[in-house]
């Protein structure tokens, strides 16, 4: 029962994957949104946006890594 | 991941497992396994990329010439720009940082290797080196200044305790997101490659399979580069912080 219920835990866990991708695709929206109307500064942004879509996705990742260990350490 | 009832088998994780090279299933301090053998052939193929490869210093540079060159501009670029020009003396470091997961993550691509940056063991021994140098290097360059990264003074006087704890934390965690971001993305990547890698012995949906395989290791190698690039700009803004820790 505890494994099941760990399985299921690991299944909530992947919804942070998905708000992470929602978090990424803002960064990359909004940075193409700037980039458009200015595209002359895009190129001295573009280690912001990495650095952006790097915050954005390790929470994800954090996620990710707390299914993995419902799912094998649980 | 067991078996189920259509005989399908899903192992995506065992490929992370860590093994001895040479025989036997004691993995002790010193044992040479598959994770310390791509690191030494990850070391091995840097050295023959940048020192082979810049040795002829053409004029008109060979292939292999122009990668090392590029690779060398983009980085001395990156850590010029991001952590400021008294930086540079840093550059040597952040240099070996990307060269080495870079091409760790581009060996882990190749069929039947092994992803090295995809164990915590060996990104937390590199966000943790990082994080004492930067430390060490923001107390030795400011002395007790340093301690001005916490107590924001652009803030009213009230918030700023709270504001000292939060900066706090978000310093330690620093080496935690720093080491996990690599080793996830790379773990969840080749993970993911061996799922489809499993739908591929049911013969209904194995060429959408193949062709899904195909993608994902396009996106790989993108990850593969640009997690080595973010780890790298973090090391970046990690060292402007030390140098210059004023908010």
């Amino acid at each position: 029962m505890e494994g099941q219920l760990a399985h299921i835990g690991a299944g909530l866990a992947a919804i942070g994957s998905g708000a992470a991708a929602i978090g990424v695709g803002n960064v990359a929206g909004n940075y193409l949104a700037g980039a458009l109307r200015n595209p002359s500064a895009a190129a001295s942004q573009t280690a912001t946006l990495f650095i952006g879509i790097a915050f954005a996705e390790a929470l994800g990742i954090f996620s990710f890594l707390v299914a993995l260990l419902l799912m094998f350490a649980v | 991941m067991a078996v189920d009832k259509s005989g399908l088998v899903f192992k995506p994780m065992d490929q992370f497992v860590v093994k001895p090279l040479f025989g036997g299933d004691h993995v002790g301090l010193f044992t040479v396994t598959n994770v310390t053998f791509w690191m030494a052939l990850a070391v091995v193929a840097v050295v023959a990329m940048m020192v082979l490869g810049t040795r002829r210093r053409a004029i008109v540079p060979s292939r292999g010439q122009s990668v090392a060159e590029l690779a060398y501009g983009f980085i001395y670029k990156m850590v010029e720009d991001v952590a400021g020009k008294d930086a540079v003396k840093f550059f040597p470091y952040v240099m070996t940082l990307f060269m080495f997961i870079v091409m760790a993550n581009f060996l882990g691509l190749l069929p039947m290797s092994f992803t090295t940056t995809s164990q915590f063991a060996v990104t937390v021994v590199l966000a943790l080196m990082v994080f004492v140098t930067v430390t060490v290097v923001g107390f030795v360059k400011n002395g007790t200044a340093f301690l001005g990264l916490f107590w924001v003074t652009s803030a009213p006087l009230a918030l700023r305790p709270v504001l000292a704890i939060i900066e706090l934390i978000s310093y330690f965690v620093r080496p935690v997101s720093h080491s996990i971001r690599l080793a996830g993305n790379l773990m969840a990547g080749h993970a993911v490659v061996k799922v489809f890698a499993g739908f591929a012995a049911i013969a209904a949906v194995s060429p959408i399979s193949v062709v899904a395989i195909t993608a994902m290791l396009g996106l790989e190698t993108l990850v593969a580069f640009i997690q080595a690039y973010v780890f790298t700009i973090l090391t970046c803004v990690y060292l402007k912080d030390a140098l210059h820790p004023s908010h």
